[in-house]
């Protein structure tokens, strides 16, 4: 199959996975974590998606999922154009070797028992890629491009610090040449110097190997470098879709917004300035999500119809979706144009309009017959 | 053969046997003894049943106590030469064989010629506590050390082992920085978690020595308990007997376990149902 | 200026390792002042959390030395006995710490830990110390304290976890508290409502507070003034609008420079600062920063002191570059190419 220009390399479609949880003698299925529920969306060859939410947002689930390292619950993930989530395991093989994982945790992600060279080229192996030989000189060259130095072959995981593991599992997601990687916050338990080089040098490996990146992070400053568009995730929603720039400019959703505002500046004066949004109550919890929108109980901009109607994710043009009934930044016009204004009401930040108070009357609650 | 069979019903199904087997044992109770035919089994067993009881809650109040005094001083005493001492001396008492030492602990008190310190000492045998409570302890209370000698040393390096794994617990540090005196941090905070293990081992090891696991040393000290019982009729080959020490023993333990459970919750709230 | 509260002098710290002796702290010195913030920031094993341990004297390693003197209240706490500091651990001086998900005992219930606490400093009975543990509770925002003071720490998200050792550290009034961390294991949106919950609570109980992190952004907002440590020593330490915008090391420099930053223009690469922390075993030659320095030269091979360079003289660092140096070489750094 070729691919043409500009079709998706990824393309994930209305994507569920519940985990169940069981409980008693029989295991009987006594909830679900809704941990994926209904996400669409789809990455270009070549470019960077950053997906970012809280800590239990499903964002690691959603990365395993599409790679088919968890089975969806429904759904589809096609990878060029073709549905993987049904593939069987022999299937799946050659689709394998295109996608590959970078996982969060430098210290628990590599084999302590291994030496580096058995590590990296163990995916060489099992997909019987050259000889022995020509492995080993494989593997050398990828300790190279990920910046460590090839005499490092034989050496042991617990010798390096976390900066050099989290390169070690770099190379090895890199060794079957792969087409797309999914980083599951790779740099997330390293210090910001050390950070620093690891995005510079996924940055690198993406020019040269024209990598496509999923790039799993929960700080948006870290999302923001890497990224062309953003993807972001509550309680196992896709709650805002945007070009990089475009969602730190005029964030749709509310709760991006706060997540913007939450993110410290390390500039006294510019951090006094700012408006801080702090978010009441902690995430709910992902078993029993709340009814409606999935963000309204800690919603400032929360009116009656934000507990009732779920929002559907709405294109406001350039690429933009959010799911809100009080979308923000967006004006009359455009919200004419997409034609959910029934539904939709424009937020204003100021507390006059805040419709919290819901005593009947409110804005929203007008529309709730529809 | 035939007959001896039907008497038992080992020729009808199994579940059957199962069930007759149960209803002799517990409902007409007249399953009888191969080697005495005026022995009522379960009466023999019920008769044993204290003994047992008395030996064995006895030694487990030692060897709790003991034992964790024992652990926590080797923890205090961390760094001194005394707490690797404490724990040589625990691997001894862990590896003296029980009725070797019984038979030891007999030689030096019940010899003709024992030393006037042990003239006290009764002669082998039990005395019921309702008769004559201070006999009754005095007949016990070699027996109980013997026990309690190999379980003193296993408990006390068990103890010692999660004190020092719960002493870099964050928690600990956390009680430090209250300012709680290092006491307190050692019985409040390190002790109480440390329990934890120990009781889930101290519960299982309590059913399996009332089910009879006692056995050599009810033997060696001449009393009349459920191991003593056992090994008599293993000695003689008293099915029936066998049949029924053996669930009695398994009854034991099953409780023992379902208590071990419960209390498991009860000492740590995580997983007690909300 | 006031009479310090605390005062740490010459502090050094090293553990006895089969592979050397580790200087995980050489030579840390500092003031705090009443009710001031000090945001003390550097990497991972640059000795934050050891300095502060070590002032409350909470590290019990038989391979532990101690050297300096820590001055609470004109007394030498090193020198303290046993009773007189446990009196100052939880009472004067409170700590919390990064992990707030091990950080309690899961075994006792919330309220009881924190009356604990009162009751090992305060002449009170149980049912005080319970009452009051509930007022701390809701003053930390902890909704329907009346009833969640019965919860078990499991019973507990993390950021309520967090919020209910905040509310066990200031249950004595202490002067000083100190906090290991304590926004680095939550969300940042549950960082944000602690870091609002600890600048408010300053004013409350009037507590001085020393807030460890390794996130600049953190100390920007409530810090006062800011330490920044590298290899166990303080490397620049000065006035927190000082060390934003007239940063004087260039390590600081480089943790200013690869933070990828939401109030400016993307930047096409970070700044980096290349290799790793040193060694503490075998530290190298001289300043410290010197193998990953950019701008090191010849005088490098020596150690510089902590002392100040520029005209302000609270403003103190470890570099021998000049002032006027530093000025023109700090911009590339920071604003990663982007010369201003
Ligand atoms: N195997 C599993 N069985 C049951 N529940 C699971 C399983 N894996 C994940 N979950 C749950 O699914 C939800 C989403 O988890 P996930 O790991 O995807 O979150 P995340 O966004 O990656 O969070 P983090 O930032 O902490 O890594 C969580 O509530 C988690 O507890
Ligand atoms: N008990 C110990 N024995 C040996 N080395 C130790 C001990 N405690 C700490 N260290 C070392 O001291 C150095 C400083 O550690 P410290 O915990 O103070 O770092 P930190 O700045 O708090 O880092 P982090 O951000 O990771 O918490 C580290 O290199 C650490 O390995
Ligand atoms: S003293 Fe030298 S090596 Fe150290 S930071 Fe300054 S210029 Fe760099
Ligand atoms: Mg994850
Ligand atoms: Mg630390």
């Amino acid at each position: 199959m070729s691919t043409n220009g500009d079709a998706p390399l990824v393309e994930v479609e209305s994507l569920v996975k519940y985990f169940p949880i069981k409980s008693g003698l029989l295991s009987r299925e006594v909830g679900r974590v809704h941990a994926v529920d209904d996400v669409t969306f789809s990455v270009r060859e070549g470019e960077t998606l950053g997906l970012v939410g809280e800590s239990g947002c499903g964002k690691s689930t959603l990365g395993r999922t599409v790679l088919r390292l968890l089975d969806p619950t429904s759904g589809d993930v096609k990878f060029r154009g073709r549905s993987i989530a049904k593939l069987r395991r022999r299937e799946l093989r050659p689709v394998r070797r295109e996608m590959q994982m970078v996982f969060q945790d430098p210290y628990a992600s590599l084999n302590p028992r291994k030496r580096v060279g058995s590590i990296i080229a163990a995916p060489l192996q099992i997909h019987g890629v050259g000889d022995k030989k020509e492995r080993r000189k494989q593997v050398q060259d990828l300790l190279q491009t990920v910046g460590l130095s090839p005499e490092h072959y034989n050496r042991f995981p617990h010798e390096f610090s976390g900066g050099q593991r989290q390169r070690i599992g770099v190379a090895r997601a890199l060794a079957l040449r792969p087409k797309l990687i999914v980083a599951d916050e790779p740099v997330s338990a390293l210090d910001v110097s050390i950070q620093s080089q690891m995005l510079n040098l996924l940055d690198d490996l993406q020019e040269e190997f024209n990598l496509t990146y999923i790039f799993i992070a929960h700080d948006l400053g870290v999302v923001r470098h890497v990224s062309d568009r953003i993807a972001v995730m509550y309680l196992g929603k896709l709650v805002e879709l945007s070009p990089a720039e475009e969602l730190y400019e005029r964030p749709i959703m509310p709760y991006t917004e706060a997540l913007l505002s939450a993110v410290p500046i390390p500039d006294p004066d510019l951090s006094d300035q700012r408006e801080r949004i702090v978010l009441e109550g902690d995430v709910p919890s992902p078993i029993n999500p709340p009814s409606g929108c999935r963000f309204h109980p800690r919603c400032r901009y929360m009116t009656d119809i934000c507990a009732q109607v779920e929002p559907p994710l709405v294109d406001y043009g350039n690429g933009h979706l959010a799911a809100c009934h009080h979308p923000l930044n967006v004006d009359k016009e455009t919200l004419d144009r997409v034609k959910v204004s029934k539904l939709h009401t424009p937020a204003a930040a100021d507390e006059s309009a805040k419709p919290r108070d819901t005593s009947g009357e409110s804005p929203g609650s007008g529309h709730l017959e529809v | 053969m035939a007959a001896i069979k039907h008497q038992f019903g080992l020729d009808r199904s199994l579940p059957v046997q199962y069930l007759l087997m149960m209803k002799r044992l517990f409902i007409t109770r007249d399953l009888v003894s191969y080697g005495n035919q005026a022995l009522n089994v379960v009466p023999a067993i019920t008769q044993a049943a204290p003994v047992t009881f008395s030996l064995v809650i006895g030694a487990a109040v030692i060897w709790v106590v003991f034992s964790v005094l024992i652990g926590l001083l080797a923890v205090i005493l961390k760094g001194t030469i005394f707490d690797p001492l404490l724990m040589i001396l625990a691997l001894i008492g862990i590896s003296m064989p029980v009725f070797w030492l019984g038979e030891v602990v007999n030689l030096i008190t019940q010899s003709p010629n024992r030393s006037v310190i042990f003239s006290w000492v009764p002669p082998l045998g039990y005395v019921p506590i309702t008769s004559n409570p201070w006999q009754w302890f005095l007949h016990l209370i070699f027996p109980w050390l013997t026990i309690s000698v190999l379980y003193i040393g296993f408990y006390a390096r068990v103890l010692r082992a999660n004190l020092l794994d719960v002493e870099n617990e964050d928690y600990v540090r956390t009680a430090r920085a209250k300012g709680l005196s290092e006491r307190r941090v050692l019985i409040k905070h390190m002790l109480r978690t440390s329990m934890i293990t120990f009781v889930s081992l101290f519960g299982l090891d309590f059913g399996v020595l009332v089910g009879g696991g006692a056995l050599l040393t009810e033997v060696v000290f001449g009393l009349p308990g459920v191991g003593k019982l056992t090994y008599d009729s293993l000695v003689k080959l008293d099915l029936p007997v066998i049949m029924a020490t053996v669930i009695y023993g398994a009854f034991f333990i099953t409780i023992a376990n379902a208590l071990v459970d419960v209390l498991y919750a009860r000492l740590d709230p995580r997983i007690r149902p909300a | 200026m006031a009479e310090p509260l605390l005062e740490v002098k010459n502090l050094k710290v090293s553990f006895r390792t089969e592979d050397g002796v580790v200087k995980a702290v050489d030579g840390v010195s500092f003031t705090l002042s009443p009710r001031e913030v000090l945001g003390i920031v550097g990497e991972s094993g640059s000795g934050k959390s050891v300095t502060m341990m070590s002032v409350l004297r909470l590290i019990n390693d038989p391979n532990m030395q101690v050297e300096g003197e820590v001055i609470y209240k004109g007394r030498d706490v090193m020198k303290l006995d046993k009773d007189q500091m446990q009196e100052v651990r939880g009472g004067d001086i409170a700590m919390i710490f990064q992990d707030p998900m091990t950080s309690m005992n899961p075994v006792y219930r919330i309220g009881d830990q924190i009356a604990e606490a009162i009751l090992t400093h305060q002449d009170v009975d149980k049912r005080t110390a319970h009452k009051r543990a509930v007022d701390l509770l809701k003053q930390v925002g902890i909704p329907q304290a009346e009833t969640r003071v019965d919860d078990f720490p499991h019973q507990f998200s993390g950021g309520m976890r967090q919020r209910a050792m905040i509310a066990m550290a200031l249950a004595n009034n202490p002067d000083i508290l100190i906090a290991d961390e304590p926004t680095t294991a939550l969300d940042v949106t549950i960082q944000a409502q602690i870091i609002e919950l600890l600048d408010k609570l300053k004013d409350d109980f009037g507590s001085a507070i020393i807030l460890i992190t390794h996130d600049l952004g953190v100390v920007a907002d409530i810090a006062d003034r800011i330490a920044v440590m590298y290899a166990g020593r303080i490397v620049e330490f000065g006035a927190k609008r000082d060390l934003f915008y007239d940063p004087q090391h260039p390590y600081t420099w480089g943790l200013l420079g690869s933070i990828p930053r939401l109030d400016r223009p993307k930047t096409a690469r970070l700044h980096s600062i290349e290799g790793m922390p040193p060694s503490l075993i075998s530290p190298p030659q001289g300043c410290k920063f010197r193998p990953r320095c950019p701008h090191a030269f010849e005088k490098c091979m020596e150690e510089p002191e902590l002392v100040s360079r520029v005209d302000k003289r609270d403003h103190l660092d470890r570099c021998w570059l000049e002032p006027a140096t530093k000025r023109v070489a700090r911009y590339q750094t920071i604003e990663g190419g982007q010369a201003a």
